[in-house]
């Protein structure tokens, strides 16, 4: 059975830059903000769906299976069967393509699929040598015990390392993931000028879409208890500009590096939802499907150079449909960082790559920065990594509508090694 | 789907027969556990009745005889052990009838605390007064999680009066048991264990195994070390004088003596239980017969009067509310914790962000745990794209008090709202006449005036028109009692109820102040009566821009003449000199606080201008049908503005003085015809 299934609607939260300490929201409160409304907003009640499945990768210990907790705290039921999913950066697109899967084979109507994140809230890691001496002191029995304990203490217990660090940290490659966009910045030669362009353009692109209120109805305000209402991405820069880039240093390479936070996704939190159907769920409840999931794929490659990623999983999509790169009418490529994403464009401009790694006869063709990415991306709007994916799936479906465009991919990059990719249509 | 949870519960408590010849206790007989349930007939909530203890006394005979390894004492009412003791009839008993009868009552539970095996009672859910004092006589309670204990006696002017205060004395430290019996704070699950009250807390599901515990002698009970410190006289007078003093600036003696009465009687008997158990009896009889407790055990059936007013399926459960402003906000708030889903609108983001930041507040002040503000704060969502509207079962109108504004609002729900939905007006000041015709649907709207702050003032009035079906009205009243409120049915008339009533008090104070009194005197003068506000720190903190609208409003509407309002509140309105918002009104803020100290000798004269205007305009409403009856004016006053509670509300403050009409003519001969006595008065009985 192969049926066709549609996204009828979805909202995110805005993407609350991380300021150095845990924002107003975990990912279950992030989830939750952005799913009152949107469930609000719809014709049926909010018990009607099968099934939730919430993308979420660094899951707080209070909240263990987000999908679930989240789905009672929005009142959907405690019949709601949900459950969480982990792909790393790829989590919230991982959501949606499971629900893609069990609608088009019968097996469901209608889920709700998400991705949250709260990357400000991510925990202190403390050393593996600290925490058997925790473990130790809690242990000890007695005085003497407890004294033996503490003269064992050393001051460098007390140098946590933040655990998102240590995240965004290749376990077999033990390279960064700024350091993987590094490797592309030198194989595909992108130098800092270009890299910076195109994070301002990012930004630029980001304003003019929330100041011509194209991000209207997918991005929805959000209120934390100290009464501050927060309305937009808070991490747009709409006074950048290349020469105040250049002046950063790089991130993970210095001093010769090309990567630097300037042109590099910002760490945010945010949740995004997206509602998928049936045809028979659109005809039962009267929806409007926004668009069409045609197709999905995923990808693996070499963890350092993972930045590649969208490249192996979009490139199957397109055969699989016979689409030539013009067919593509839109792209949203997550932008972790603007090398990368960069890299990719090279990569499928590459007659070699493309004959030899992708076997085309030759280069793919090139994709036109007026297609790609075009209300902006997680350079300027931030990166809460499960909940990208979800954003890039949803904002492409919205971008097809706005443009009166056919057909767009939304593809990700994913740390140690993958790519996600998502062929869609409009309704 | 059929709810698993509900499936695999049993519908009743206990499936144990009545006790033979009783009509309030079921019998059960099991492997050496005997245990009497206490199931009072013809109504949910257990009251410690005469009857109760009555049967209670043949059963701890027939208990004896079948000596038990334990005694086990419980409820089998879902909501918990028992709400305290029947006062229905009971402040009518002379002093010689109430004396007797308490003697009765602690033959009774001496019986239960000398039985030769042990006794243990099962607390959970409300376990108060009377009831609280019934399990203080067993050797043990074991509480069920979310168990409330406490002596809400002090409430009605009384303290506890069936052995209460030298038990809970005795039991836990004195001082803690003092603080509870003074204040009526009841001790949660948690808290009533680490006091000592409890010996163990658990689940309802290791109940069973507690109490074998208990039988086995398994459960101790921990003494308190200050008890035994404050075995001496000299000792307890130390503690005695700080209570005194707290007390007295809580409520001052001469209108609440319970809590000094309660504070002599542990000083000078603490020591002694037997003693103490003797004081206590002449002591609560003593109360019984005040002015005080009588005048609050007649507050206390008029809430319940208020809340049976309200009554029945409303199926109202979301509820969404237009403006963010503080009522707005508050109302808003309020719902949410009590389990509504809430929606709120406003036209800008940031009072919807303040609605949260409100919301929070509330809900740690009422000591909500963790999850349970969580879950408040996700049913309440700020709604900013409007799409409550289509979904809510009532909208409640809390928008700017302008016709035109409301009139707009009114016109986009016409084709918003869904059908059976209520629309309500929580408009203070506008005749719902004057916007009925505005109105979706006449016959589902209504006022629904809640009181400032709404999660203190407990008083919602229901205000009727014309139009309104008596259906919307039901609901709306039913609603509110769910909601933990109470509600008053009332007509549309100028300031509806409550701010017709109350706006002469402010208005008065004006006028006095204008003669040149000081304001901190006549804010004394008025606390000295009771009053829980002086006029002119009301006046400010209601807003002096929105006390000269009212004045205007009720010159405006109302055939009975009204007071002036003095030039010189005009012009300090025109300056931006609005009250406590704008830090400057009437007090300066900046430089001063409004006294909180009732006057030790105040000027009767203005007491009398204060508050007899009030109760003229309480007869005036009575007089034109705005509520049904005079306890309902009474109760109106008390639950929405505080009015003195232990005189009973302004209605039955008058008629026990008797002669208000007489002292109206006087004020009326010396200031003006605003006081003339309403004809009214004439048919008051």
């Amino acid at each position: 059975m192969s049926r066709p299934v549609y996204l009828v609607d979805g909202a995110r939260t805005p993407f609350l830059k991380a300021r150095g300490k845990p924002g107003p929201f975990t990912p279950v409160d992030l989830a939750v903000q952005a799913g009152r409304p949107l469930l609000m907003r719809q014709p049926f009640a909010a018990t009607a769906f099968d099934l939730v499945i919430l993308g979420c990768v660094n899951v707080i210990q209070d909240e263990m299976n987000p999908a679930r907790v989240a789905a009672l705290r929005l009142g959907m039921g405690e019949h709601q069967v949900a459950f969480t999913v982990q792909i790393n950066c790829g989590s919230g697109m991982q959501s949606i393509d499971t629900a893609f899967r069990y609608i088009r084979d019968g097996s469901h109507e209608m889920i709700l699929a998400g991705g949250t994140e709260a990357l400000s809230h991510a925990p202190l890691v403390y050393s593996r040598d600290a925490t058997e001496w925790f473990g130790q002191m809690a242990r000890a029995k007695g005085p003497i015990d407890k004294a033996r304990a503490l003269a064992e203490f050393r001051p460098d217990f007390f140098s946590p390392v933040i655990g998102l660090e240590r995240g965004l940290t290749d376990p077999i490659t033990s390279l960064n993931m700024g350091q993987t966009a590094e490797v592309l910045a030198h194989r595909f030669g992108i130098d800092r000028v270009t890299a910076d362009t195109y994070a301002v353009e990012s930004h630029k692109r980001l304003a003019a879409a929330q100041s011509e209120g194209r991000l209207k109805g997918e991005v929805l305000p959000v209120f934390d208890r100290d009464g501050e209402a927060h309305e937009h991405d808070d991490g747009v820069r709409p006074d950048s500009s290349v020469d105040k880039l250049a002046k950063l240093d790089p991130a993970f390479e210095k001093p010769y590096g090309k990567v630097t936070p300037g042109n590099s996704s910002q760490i945010t939190d945010g949740a995004s939802w997206v509602i998928l159907a049936s045809e028979t769920a659109v005809e039962a409840h009267g929806l409007e499907p926004i668009a069409k999931i045609v197709d999905s794929q995923w990808a693996a490659l070499d963890p350092g150079i993972m930045g590649l990623g969208p490249v192996l999983a979009a490139t199957p999509l397109a055969q699989r449909h016979g689409l030539a790169c013009d067919d593509i009418d839109l792209w949203e490529i997550n932008e972790a960082f603007a090398a990368q994403v960069l890299a990719c464009i090279a990569a499928w401009q590459d007659d070699d790559f493309c004959r030899e790694v992708l076997g085309y006869d030759a280069a793919f063709g090139r994709i036109d920065r007026g297609h790609l990415n075009v209300d902006g991306g997680a350079i300027s709007l931030g990166h809460p990594v499960g909940t990208s994916g979800n954003r890039i799936v949803l904002h492409l479906a919205n971008a097809l509508i706005h443009r009166g465009a056919k057909r767009g991919i939304a593809t990700e990059c994913i740390g140690g090694g993958l790519g996600g990719a998502m062929l869609l249509e409009a309704a | 789907m059929t709810d698993v949870f509900d499936k695999i519960t049993p519908d009743d408590t206990t499936e144990a027969p009545k006790a033979p010849a009783a009509q309030n206790w079921r019998l059960e007989e099991n492997d050496g556990t005997r245990t009497l349930w206490l199931d009072c007939a013809g109504t949910g909530t257990n009251v410690i009745s005469e009857a109760v203890l009555r049967e209670l006394d043949t059963l701890l005979d027939e208990a004896k005889q079948a000596q038990p390894e334990v005694l086990a004492i419980r409820s089998a009412k879902p909501g918990g052990f028992g709400a305290g003791a029947d006062i229905d009839g009971f402040s009518d008993l002379s002093r010689e009838d109430a004396v007797a009868m308490l003697r009765q009552g602690h033959a009774v539970l001496e019986k239960l605390a000398a039985l030769p095996f042990p006794t243990v009672a099962v607390v959970d859910g409300t376990t108060l007064g009377g009831a609280f004092e019934l399990t203080l006589a067993c050797d043990h309670r074991i509480g069920v999680e979310g168990v409330k204990l406490g002596f809400p006696e002090i409430q009605l002017g009384l303290h506890p009066g069936l052995g209460g205060t030298f038990r809970l004395t005795n039991l836990i430290d004195p001082v803690e048991a003092m603080q509870m019996m003074l204040t009526g704070r009841s001790a949660h699950d948690s808290k009533a264990k680490k006091l000592g009250i409890i010996d163990a807390l658990v689940p309802e599901r290791h109940v069973d195994a507690a109490i074998a515990a208990a039988a086995s002698g398994g459960l101790d009970h921990e003494g308190s070390f200050r008890a035994s410190a404050l075995r001496t006289r000299a000792a307890r007078g130390l503690a005695a004088t700080r209570m005194r003093s707290e007390s007295q600036k809580k409520a001052p003696r001469a209108h609440f003596p319970a809590p000094f009465a309660l504070i002599d009687l542990w000083e000078d008997h603490g020591g002694d239980a037997s003693e103490m158990q003797k004081a206590e009896i002449a002591s609560f009889a003593t109360l019984l017969d005040s002015t005080t407790a009588q005048n609050l055990i007649r507050v206390f059936f008029l809430r319940q009067r208020l809340k049976s007013s309200g009554k029945g399926e409303h199926g109202i459960a979301h509820v969404h509310v237009i403006g963010a402003g503080a009522m707005g906000s508050e109302i808003a708030a309020w719902a949410a914790m009590q389990g509504k889903w809430v929606t709120i609108e406003d036209i800008e983001l940031a009072p919807l962000g303040q609605t949260i930041r409100r919301a929070a507040r509330i809900y740690e002040r009422k000591h909500l745990s963790g999850i349970d503000t969580r879950d408040a704060l996700d049913r309440l969502m700020p709604d900013p794209d409007r799409l409550g509207r289509a979904r809510a079962d009532l909208i409640i109108e809390a928008g700017p008090e302008k016709i035109g504004i409301k009139e707009g609002i009114y016109a986009e729900l016409t084709n918003e709202m869904k059908p059976g939905a209520i629309l309500a007006t929580n408009t203070s000041s506008l005749p719902l006449a004057s916007l009925i015709d505005a109105a979706p649907d006449p016959a589902h709207f209504a006022g629904l005036h809640f009181f400032n702050p709404v999660s203190s003032m407990p008083l919602v009035e229901i205000v009727s028109h014309d139009l309104a079906s008596q259906e919307t009205l039901d609901r709306l009243a039913s609603f509110t009692t769910e909601i933990d409120r109470l509600p008053a049915r009332v007509t549309d008339y100028p300031g509806f109820l409550v701010n017709r009533v109350l706006a002469p008090y402010m208005m008065e104070a004006m006028l006095i102040l204008d003669e040149g009194h000081d304001k901190v005197a006549i804010d004394r003068a008025a606390l000295a009566f009771g009053m829980p506000i002086g006029p002119v720190t009301l006046a400010d903190q209601i807003g002096l821009d929105i006390c000269l609208e009212v004045g205007r409003s009720l010159r405006q509407g109302l055939d009975t003449p009204v007071a002036d309002t003095p030039d010189w509140l005009k012009e300090k309105v025109e300056k931006g000199e609005t009250g406590k918002k704008a830090r400057k009104g009437l007090y300066d803020y900046e430089n001063e606080d409004p006294p909180k100290d009732p006057a030790d000798d105040p000027d009767q004269q203005v007491i009398d201008r204060l508050i007899l205007p009030m109760c003229n305009a309480a007869v005036e409403v009575l007089r034109k049908g705005v509520a049904p009856d005079a306890d309902t004016i009474d109760a109106a006053m008390i639950f929405g503005t505080g009015w003195a509670p232990f005189r009973g509300g302004p209605l039955h403050y008058a008629r026990v003085r008797g002669d208000a009409p007489d002292a109206l003519r006087r004020l009326a001969e010396k200031h003006g015809t605003r006081f003339d006595p309403d004809p009214g008065w004439d048919t008051l009985g």
